[in-house]
């Protein structure tokens, strides 16, 4: 560039800065703070339509009616029907509409969190954007990740989609009343789950019927669920 | 596509970098990315076009480099492939293997900066 060196040669350095240390970083912060309140913090991905609402108004029902002190953020493009479908269980709950964007950050959850008390919080559930895609990438400094496959999907999304599923702790099959009406391959699912993320927890529930949600409730903060994050 | 979200990340930490250095001339910029980080190479590219847009790195190339999956096999206790992203068995002896040691990077690992 300056005249006083005459040879151009480029120099390579060495950075290896992770591209989302700033989500990262406050990833960490929140994970910290939800320690220091003991809260644990569920996040749920999935496809749209796989029933994470109704699976999440469900939890949160159930565990006012055991004195729980549970909350959620929702994450959607736009409205906020999901918001006032889950306050209809008494917790507290708000909408983070991402506008375009595919995906929570965890920016976003900080944010959400801005006027309310960890403190009076037990669980804190986050419900992420529906998209099996980008979500993945994100550390939302939650304890645990769910990954919910509805049978109505098919038995082969863990293949279409592996990365969120080996990113994820636990998959939670939902809509299983529906399971023999669409001719739901257990096996098939099973060996799916367990081809991209060896060892993975499996749930099956209903939140229709209130199928497998006792244990899915009991498995909470359940310590042999608990990822080493 | 959250492929923007990323370039705009690279763009920061060159940036940085870059501005550490009393803001030399970034030639090229290295990124190192995995299966799992969830990010597509060919989006990625496109996206960095847009992000670097009219900044002082618009004429930087951005170099990606793959980075192969690899897990703890307990059986062979040692490094190894798996089969595919599909298949996180190990390569050599069908173990199934969790424990991911390397494919979910998504760094910049180096810049080429101009003298």
């Amino acid at each position: 560039m300056s005249a006083q060196s005459p040879i151009t040669q480029p120099r390579i350095v060495h950075v290896r800065q992770n591209i989302l240390k700033r989500n990262d970083e406050l990833a960490r912060q929140l994970r910290q703070r939800f320690q220091a309140a003991g809260v644990f913090v569920v996040s749920l991905v999935s496809s749209p339509g796989s029933g994470k609402t109704a699976f999440l108004e469900k939890t949160l029902t159930l565990l006012k009616q055991q004195q729980h002190r549970p909350a959620a953020l929702v994450g959607d493009l736009a409205t906020d029907n999901d918001a006032a479908r889950l306050a209809r269980s008494q917790a507290p709950v708000k909408q983070i509409t991402t506008g375009t964007l595919c995906h929570l950050e965890a920016a976003m959850v900080e944010k959400a969190l801005e006027d309310w008390n960890l403190n009076e919080l037990d669980y804190l559930f986050i419900e992420n954007v529906g998209n099996l895609v980008c979500p993945s990438s994100y550390d939302l400094g939650e304890n645990l990740r769910l990954v919910l496959l509805s049978v109505t999907e098919g038995e082969d999304k863990p293949l279409k989609y592996p990365t969120i599923f080996n990113s994820s702790d636990v998959a939670v099959v939902t809509k299983v009343d529906l399971a023999a009406a669409v001719e739901f391959d257990w096996n098939a699912a099973n060996a799916n789950i367990q081809a991209v993320r060896p060892g993975m927890p499996v749930l099956r529930v209903s939140a229709k019927t209130g199928q497998g949600m006792d244990a899915w409730l009991a498995s909470l903060p359940g310590r042999a669920m608990m990822p080493s994050r | 596509m959250h492929e923007l979200s990323i370039a705009l990340g690279i763009l920061e930490v060159t940036e940085e970098e870059a501005d550490r250095r009393g803001g030399v001339h970034v030639d090229a910029i290295h990124v190192r990315l995995g299966p799992l980080s969830g990010v597509v190479k060919e989006a990625l590219l496109s996206a960095w076009q847009l992000a670097s847009e009219q900044t002082a790195f618009e004429d930087s190339r951005l170099v990606i480099e793959e980075v192969p999956i690899a897990v703890f096999c307990s059986r062979c206790q040692a490094e190894r492939p798996v089969q595919s992203i599909q298949q996180f068995c190990c390569v050599e002896c069908d173990t199934p293997a969790s424990e991911v040691v390397r494919g979910r990077e998504l760094l910049v690992s180096a810049l080429e900066l101009a003298e």
